[in-house]
Formats: C-alpha cells, sequence, structure tokens
C-alpha cells in the first residue's frame, strides 16, 4: 500500500490489541443457591419457576415445579412457605407471594388439565408405601416418575392423610386435593384404601422390594384432666375426622379447645362453622410461643374465635370448666399462681398433640423407635433393609411440606437402594444473602395481597377463605423476584463492560465473556443486580 | 381484589435491559447490534470511566443520526488510550487536531458540512475535562457564542489524567492530585476555586445543556437524543469516575459515579434556552462520606485525623446542589 509521508505501518483496528493479557482475574457466571429454594422443605427450585412463569411459560414453569412437588395447588393453600420468611425481597420492599404464584400455577394446572405422562420405561421393582398422606403420595410420585411399580394402601377411604382428615376443607377444598392427587393415580400408582397393614413384614413376603412407612401421627396426646362423668371431652383429630366423614360431631353452643397449635385452631374454626356459638381457645403458654402458625391465630382471630393464653384446665365438669391462670417463670415456661375462674363450656376439645401409633408395626421388634418417633439414618431408611420412613412418623418439623420433601427424599434413596447404588446429593452451593445483591437495580415494588373471604362470611360455611390470584396480579408477583444468585438476562453486564467483552448469546442463553479484551476490572461483577458473576483470580 | 397496581417491570426502569421488554423500553446499549463507536483492543485503564462514557453517547448520537457522525476529539486520554499509531478503536467518522481547538475544529467541519448541503450529517466535539474546562474553553465559548451547530461532550474525569493526575478547573475542593498534595493545613484542591461548566455554558443561553453519568445509562442515553433534537451549540457534561486518578477500585467506576449523584455532590439536570427544566431526582440518599471513603484521593480526610470541617463543607456543597436543582422529592 502506498503510504503518506512519513508514515510506516498500515493502519488497523485496535482489536488487534488483546487487552485481556493485562487481566490477573476474570469474571464468570453461576449460579448461586436462592434463600428460597433453600428454605423450601420440599427442595423445590423456586427462583427457576418463577423465572420460567415471568414471561407466562406457564406450562414449563409448573412442570419445572412438579419435578419436586407434585402439589403446586395444595402447597399454595396450606404450606407456610418459609421461601418467604427467607426471601431477599424483604428487605428490599416485602417478599414475594410465592405461596400465591405457585398456587396460581397449580390451578391453572387443573383448569388446563395438564397431566404428567407415565413413566417412559419400566424398572421392574415393586415399591410399597403405607399411608397415602402428603409423605405418601410424594414418594409414590417420585418412585412411579422413575419407573417403579407403585401400591399405595391406606387405613382410610380416601387419599390425602392429615391433607383431608386434618386440614379443614375452608383451607384446602377437596376437589384441589383430588385433582392433584388424580394425576398421580394417572400415572399409574395403585391405591388401596380401607387395607389397614398390620405387619410391615408380610409386605415384604409379598414380593415387595422395599416399603415406604408414612403411617403419619394420629393418635391424640391425653393430658390427664379429672374430669366428673357429664363432662363432655373430645379429641381434636377425630373431631376433624368426623368432620370430613360427614358425621357432624355433638358439640353443643360453646366450645372450650384446649392446646395452642394449628389443629387447635383448625378444629376452633371448624367448630364456628358447624354452629357454636362460642369458641375459645385455652392454652397453657402466650401467643408468642403457641406453635400456631401466626397466620392461622390472626385468621381465628377474624373470626371470633376466643383466646385464653396462659391459662390450664384444671377440672372438667358438664356445661363448666375450671381454669386456672399460669405465669411464664424466668425461662419461659407456665407456671401455676392458683388463680382459679370458671368458663362455661358444654364440651371440651383436646387439641395437645400428636403421637405415632406404632401398632402396626406388629410383632417387628427389630425396627427401632425412640421417644415416640422413628430414627431414620440420612437416606430415610429405619433400622430394618428396605424399609424406609418419612413424614410425621419420624422426628422432624411435622407440615405437609416437610413430608414431601421426605417423600422425594425417600424416594430417591429407595431407587439407589434397589439399584445397589447410593444417591449422590448435588452439593449445596452458597446461599445469596441480601449484601450480596445490587439492589440500586430493582424498582420499589411492594407484593400484591390475596382476597381473603370476609370474616362474619367465613365463619357459616366451609368455602375457601383465602383467594387466588388472577393472572395478571400472579405475573407481577413473579415478576418481583429479584432471581438471587441466577441471570436473569437484565443485560447488565453487557452494557456496563468498558472493553465491550461481554457477547450477548441472544434470548434464553446468556452471555459469554470475551477473553481476549476482558480486561478483569469487575464493574460486571459489581453491577450484576443478582450476584450471578464472580471473579475468579488467575495468579 | 386488593392488589398494587403495577408500575412497572421490576427492573426494567433501570438495569440496561431485561428479557420481559420490548426493544423500544430497552436501552441502546442491550442491543448486541450496537454502534460500538468505541470498539474492544482500547488501552484504557481497567474499569475506565471514560472509555464507557464516551461509548454511552457516541452510541446514542449514532442511533439518533441515522449513524451519520463526525466526531472531532481533542487531546487527553480518551484521544491517546483509543488512538495508539497505527491502531484505532474507532468506528466513527473520526478526526483530532491539538488539546485546545476541539471546539474550533468542530465549528469548521459543521461549517464544511453546511456548504456542502449535507444538513444530515452531524457533528460532536469531544474532550476531557481538562481540553474543555481549562484549554479549550475559549474556542468552547466562541462555538457557543456563535451557536454553531455542534454538540459537545464533556468526559469530566475531574482531573489531567492521561499526563499523571494533575489538578484542572474541574477538580474538586479537598481532592488530591499530582499538584494539589494532601499536605498542610488545608489539604487537597482549594476551596472555591475552579468552575462549573454546565452553569458557564447556560450562561451563554445556547438551546440545550445537559449533565449526566454512566451510572444512568437511560438518563444519558435520553439526553443525547434530546440534544440531536436540537440545531445550533448543545453541551453535554458527562461525570467519567477515573480509578487510577480517584484511587477507586477498578470495579466500582459505576458505584462512585452512583453515589455522587445520590449525595448530591453532582446534579443531574437539563436546561434549555438557559433555563433548568429538570433534574433527576435522588432515589436513595447518601452521605457525602458514602463518596468520599472510596477514593484514596479523599484518604486524607479520614486518616490520620478525620477532618470533620472538610467533609462537612463538601455537605454543604452537596446540600447546595440538592436545593439548587430541587433534587429531592418526586
Amino acid at each position: 500500500m502506498e503510504k503518506p509521508y512519513a508514515i510506516t505501518l498500515n493502519v488497523g483496528s485496535s482489536l488487534a490489541n488483546h487487552t485481556g493479557t493485562w487481566r490477573v482475574e476474570h469474571p464468570e457466571y453461576v449460579h448461586r443457591m436462592p434463600p428460597c429454594n433453600n428454605a423450601c422443605p420440599a427442595g423445590e427450585n423456586i427462583q427457576n419457576w418463577l423465572y420460567i412463569a415471568e414471561d407466562g411459560s406457564y406450562e414449563a414453569a409448573w412442570r419445572e415445579l412438579i419435578k419436586e412437588n407434585p402439589f403446586p395447588a395444595i402447597m399454595g393453600r396450606v404450606c407456610y412457605h418459609p421461601c418467604q420468611v427467607a426471601c431477599n425481597r424483604a428487605e428490599l420492599d416485602e417478599a414475594v407471594g410465592i405461596n400465591s404464584v405457585e398456587r396460581f400455577l397449580g390451578d391453572h394446572a387443573i383448569e388446563k388439565g395438564w397431566k404428567i405422562d407415565p413413566p417412559d420405561h419400566e424398572t421392574g421393582f415393586s415399591v410399597l408405601v403405607i399411608g397415602a398422606g402428603p409423605a405418601g403420595l410424594s414418594a409414590a410420585y417420585h418412585l412411579r416418575r422413575m419407573g417403579h411399580t407403585v401400591v399405595v394402601r391406606d387405613a382410610t377411604h380416601a387419599p390425602g392423610g392429615m391433607m383431608r382428615y386434618g386440614i379443614p376443607q375452608y383451607r384446602l377444598p377437596r376437589n384441589i386435593l383430588d385433582a392433584e392427587v388424580n394425576r398421580i393415580k394417572e400415572m399409574g400408582v395403585k391405591f388401596e384404601f380401607d387395607t389397614r397393614v398390620d405387619d410391615v413384614h408380610d409386605a415384604l413376603n409379598e414380593g415387595f422390594n422395599a416399603v415406604f412407612l408414612a403411617i403419619g401421627a394420629q393418635l391424640s396426646k391425653r393430658a390427664y384432666i379429672p374430669a366428673s362423668e357429664s363432662a363432655r371431652i373430645l379429641d381434636a383429630i377425630k373431631v376433624l375426622h368426623d368432620v370430613e366423614d360427614g358425621n357432624q360431631p355433638l358439640l353443643g353452643r360453646k366450645v372450650v379447645v384446649y392446646g395452642g397449635g394449628n389443629t387447635a385452631m383448625d378444629v376452633a374454626r371448624s367448630a364456628k362453622r358447624l354452629g357454636a356459638e362460642e369458641a375459645i381457645i385455652v392454652y397453657r403458654r402466650t401467643r408468642d410461643k403457641a406453635p400456631a402458625n401466626d397466620m392461622e391465630i390472626e385468621e381465628a382471630l377474624e373470626e371470633g374465635i376466643l383466646m385464653k393464653w396462659l391459662s390450664t384446665v384444671k377440672h372438667a365438669e358438664g356445661g363448666s370448666l375450671q381454669i386456672e391462670k399460669m405465669e411464664l417463670d424466668e425461662s419461659g415456661f407456665p407456671q401455676p399462681t392458683g388463680e382459679i375462674e370458671y368458663l362455661e363450656a358444654d364440651s371440651l376439645i383436646l387439641a395437645l398433640g400428636q403421637e405415632v401409633d406404632f401398632s402396626l408395626l406388629g410383632n417387628s421388634a427389630d425396627i427401632d423407635t425412640k421417644d415416640g418417633v422413628m430414627p431414620v439414618d440420612h437416606t430415610m431408611m429405619t433400622t430394618h433393609p428396605g424399609i424406609f420412613a418419612g413424614g410425621d412418623m419420624i422426628p422432624a418439623d411435622r407440615t405437609v411440606t416437610t413430608s414431601i420433601g421426605h417423600g422425594k427424599k425417600a424416594a430417591r434413596n429407595i431407587d439407589a437402594w434397589l439399584r445397589m447404588t447410593t444417591y449422590e446429593k448435588e452439593s449445596d452451593k452458597p446461599v445469596v444473602a441480601f449484601e450480596d445483591l445490587n439492589t440500586w437495580y430493582y424498582t420499589d415494588a411492594p407484593h400484591a395481597v390475596r382476597e381473603r373471604l370476609e370474616a362474619s362470611r367465613r365463619v357459616q360455611d366451609f368455602s375457601e377463605v383465602v383467594k387466588g390470584l388472577d393472572e395478571s396480579t400472579a405475573l407481577y408477583e413473579a415478576r418481583r423476584c429479584m432471581s438471587c444468585g441466577n441471570c436473569f438476562e437484565c443485560d447488565n453486564c453487557f452494557g456496563v463492560c468498558p472493553d465491550n467483552a461481554i457477547i450477548k448469546l441472544g434470548p434464553g442463553k446468556g452471555f459469554e465473556i470475551n477473553m481476549d479484551y476482558c480486561k478483569g476490572c469487575g464493574i460486571c461483577v459489581s453491577e450484576c443486580p443478582a450476584s450471578a458473576i464472580t471473579m475468579i483470580s488467575e495468579v | 381484589m386488593t392488589t398494587t397496581p403495577v408500575k412497572f417491570y421490576q427492573v426494567g426502569s433501570f438495569a440496561v435491559g431485561n428479557r420481559l421488554l420490548t426493544e423500544e423500553e430497552r436501552s441502546g446499549q442491550s442491543n448486541p447490534d450496537r454502534a460500538n463507536a468505541l470498539t474492544s483492543g482500547h488501552r484504557a485503564c481497567q474499569g475506565c470511566g471514560e472509555a464507557l462514557g464516551a461509548r454511552y453517547a457516541l452510541d446514542a448520537a449514532m442511533r439518533a443520526a441515522n449513524d451519520q457522525i463526525i466526531a472531532v476529539n481533542a487531546t487527553g486520554c480518551l484521544e491517546v488510550f483509543s488512538t495508539p499509531y497505527p491502531e484505532s478503536s474507532w468506528r466513527i467518522a473520526w478526526l483530532h487536531s491539538l488539546f485546545g481547538n476541539a471546539p474550533a475544529v468542530a465549528t469548521g467541519v459543521a461549517a464544511a458540512l453546511k456548504a456542502q448541503g449535507r444538513t444530515d450529517i452531524r457533528v460532536v466535539g469531544q474532550g476531557g475535562d481538562g481540553a474543555t474546562v481549562d484549554i479549550g474553553f475559549g474556542a468552547l465559548s466562541g462555538m457557543f457564542e456563535r451557536n454553531d451547530d455542534v454538540l459537545y461532550i464533556c468526559y469530566d474525569n475531574e482531573a489531567y489524567m492521561n499526563t499523571g493526575v494533575q489538578r484542572s478547573g474541574a477538580t474538586p475542593p479537598a481532592a488530591r492530585t499530582a499538584t494539589t498534595q494532601a499536605v498542610g493545613e488545608e489539604p487537597g484542591n482549594t476551596f472555591g476555586q475552579g468552575k462549573f461548566l454546565p452553569r458557564i455554558a447556560m450562561a451563554h443561553e445556547i438551546p440545550y445543556v445537559a449533565t449526566a453519568t454512566i451510572a444512568d445509562l437511560r438518563d444519558l442515553e435520553a439526553k443525547v437524543t434530546r440534544a440531536m433534537e436540537f440545531r445550533g451549540a448543545r453541551y453535554l457534561h458527562v461525570l467519567v469516575p477515573c480509578p487510577l486518578g480517584w484511587g477507586s477500585a477498578s470495579c466500582d467506576t459505576i458505584k462512585i459515579a452512583r453515589l455522587a449523584t445520590q449525595s448530591g455532590l453532582f446534579p443531574v439536570f437539563e436546561a434549555v434556552n438557559g433555563e433548568v427544566v429538570a433534574s433527576t431526582k435522588i432515589r436513595h440518599k447518601v452521605d457525602v462520606e458514602e463518596y468520599l471513603k472510596l477514593q484514596s484521593r479523599y484518604a486524607h480526610l479520614f486518616s490520620p485525623t478525620r477532618r470533620e470541617d472538610v467533609i462537612s463543607h463538601l455537605r454543604r456543597m452537596a446540600d447546595k446542589n440538592i436545593a439548587r436543582y430541587e433534587l429531592m422529592g418526586e
């Protein structure tokens, strides 16, 4: 090329100058653990299904969700959503309404009639699940997805366990329960109702390769209460069971419920719906010490349930109860004060917690039990090879979601055990803290509130109390997710790089770093809203 | 149904883009086909604010002018790091003459285009604060006075960085530079000296004057686009932090620009025909200290002894900006 005077080199683009050689560290896209996923007892990938739902791909979001938990519509009603307690957005404005989006997806799936495909192959193994509650159903679902033959036996005549016989209809309508359980039936899981298993060992002799025990905790705990013969004392689980079976229990006009757990709230609220003029909860400690979920206490109060905190039932007679006032000592335990009052009551319902009915173990003394529950190892196996257990009968939180998590974990371990391998859980990734996020980029957007039935109308019947979100509100709520620890394609890294060293790969494909030009300044890491990029040292 | 009205997509308003937004709702920088007026391989330091500011501004100008842009560059970091002989990082028509004459050269380019009847080609003059506020100030004032059809963009990194961080007329009070050392009773740059050029530009009553920072891309793009709607002299003053000269971490460049606006030290506003017509409100107010402590040019305000008097003085300057440009409120 002919060059002008005093020019010796050809002009060229600076692209020839690979400034990447200056670098001593480089950014890398990562996936971290969002706090919601970390807190979910059922191990749902919440951030991921919210992300998928954000562009309106509800079916794909639902399918992602049910990889871990087959009951989104049930979850959206009865789960106490520890995910929302953990949500980082709470520190910005309010937690994302994960539970309401889950319910929307679950209801939407029922409405659209989405099905779960049966497994594409059969393994030839068969597993007996004892108990059709949340743990048993969850295990059956996951085992069936893996291609095993699954039989579920239950002593009652309908599936659901405590979801049917413990949780009243105003919290979980039965058509929702039936719809989600039906899907599992349609996958080929065999159900045998009204079949009480008296000896687990017989099951193994029948030819099942493994057994999953999930019989729950169905025996009401008793407290010794001196009572005259005319006193009417009932047990909460029995009352809820009778209501479900259509046998209206005789409670009278004034009902006193003794206990401070969720069952106490459920039975008191049910009593009101059954026509009791007054339902009073008597609990020996204070409200903040009561094991019931705060939302349930709140809803009970709204419905006119009266609460007598720091009180015990001393003596029961027909039509009247002797109540003793308590006070908390320094260590927080209630101590009697000797102060007595009388409370009119036609019936007293005991809701003091439940115990496991081990009678079904029959003569099988070779399975250990301890402190009224059944210990299991890290694979959910009992001390008897091939017999696994989960749900309320093992030592853990007694919630529907925890049980569903047990079912999943047991299914994975049963599958591994049948194949004579071990199930390797993915190693835990670091959890994203609020401080890890660059929240400048998130617009303040308070969460959408779910409508609830007016308290006065609620107590007339067993209609559902909490309503669902409509589509636009559910979408809004899903989009409030800050996507902690995972890229959501906000283009920030692509925009803020002073060296144009970020390559945008297109929708759904994310980004790549052009190491030829990346100088390792780290601006992309600082300006990533979601903490989905990290710096890796090269020296 | 008791719900909160949907304001906007949750990150759409502040992030560069978002997969949920339409193309029109995203920033220009989110477009993979953006002009990249300043391309890779340039020799700016790690985390250079000026390289970022120049690409943001020129890409927006290219979009506004259907890619018909001629840029005239003053001497300075931007010129040096982008065009070491024989390489160029520019993907636009680009001209460099001297340190002090960029506005005059831009005037000449505009006049030549006018003579040729090429009104479709637009002219952008650009330089650092040294070239703009000090050395080329006379030429710039003349360009304003004659209302020549040029958009002049100053990338303000508050000192002569290219030659080794010497004080300029845009260096803020108390900042340490090579020529304003942190020694004596009043360490760093002197209070009450220097100038804020946007206000001088406004005094010329030219059609459009605006300030912006690299911390608010959408605002910067909107102002370039707005400026290109006018004919005549226009001035855009962009704050571009310099990790080397300010003594900050290279990853904090945008964060520091953001803190400059959120503390009130750097007011973001626009003015039409010499009158302020809008200002960008502070979203999350921070104390000036948040801004100062990330930069070693202010380290002498905190150690060995804390200079509360100097910090308060800077805080009063921020408060004055907040009042003058109405930076708080809706």
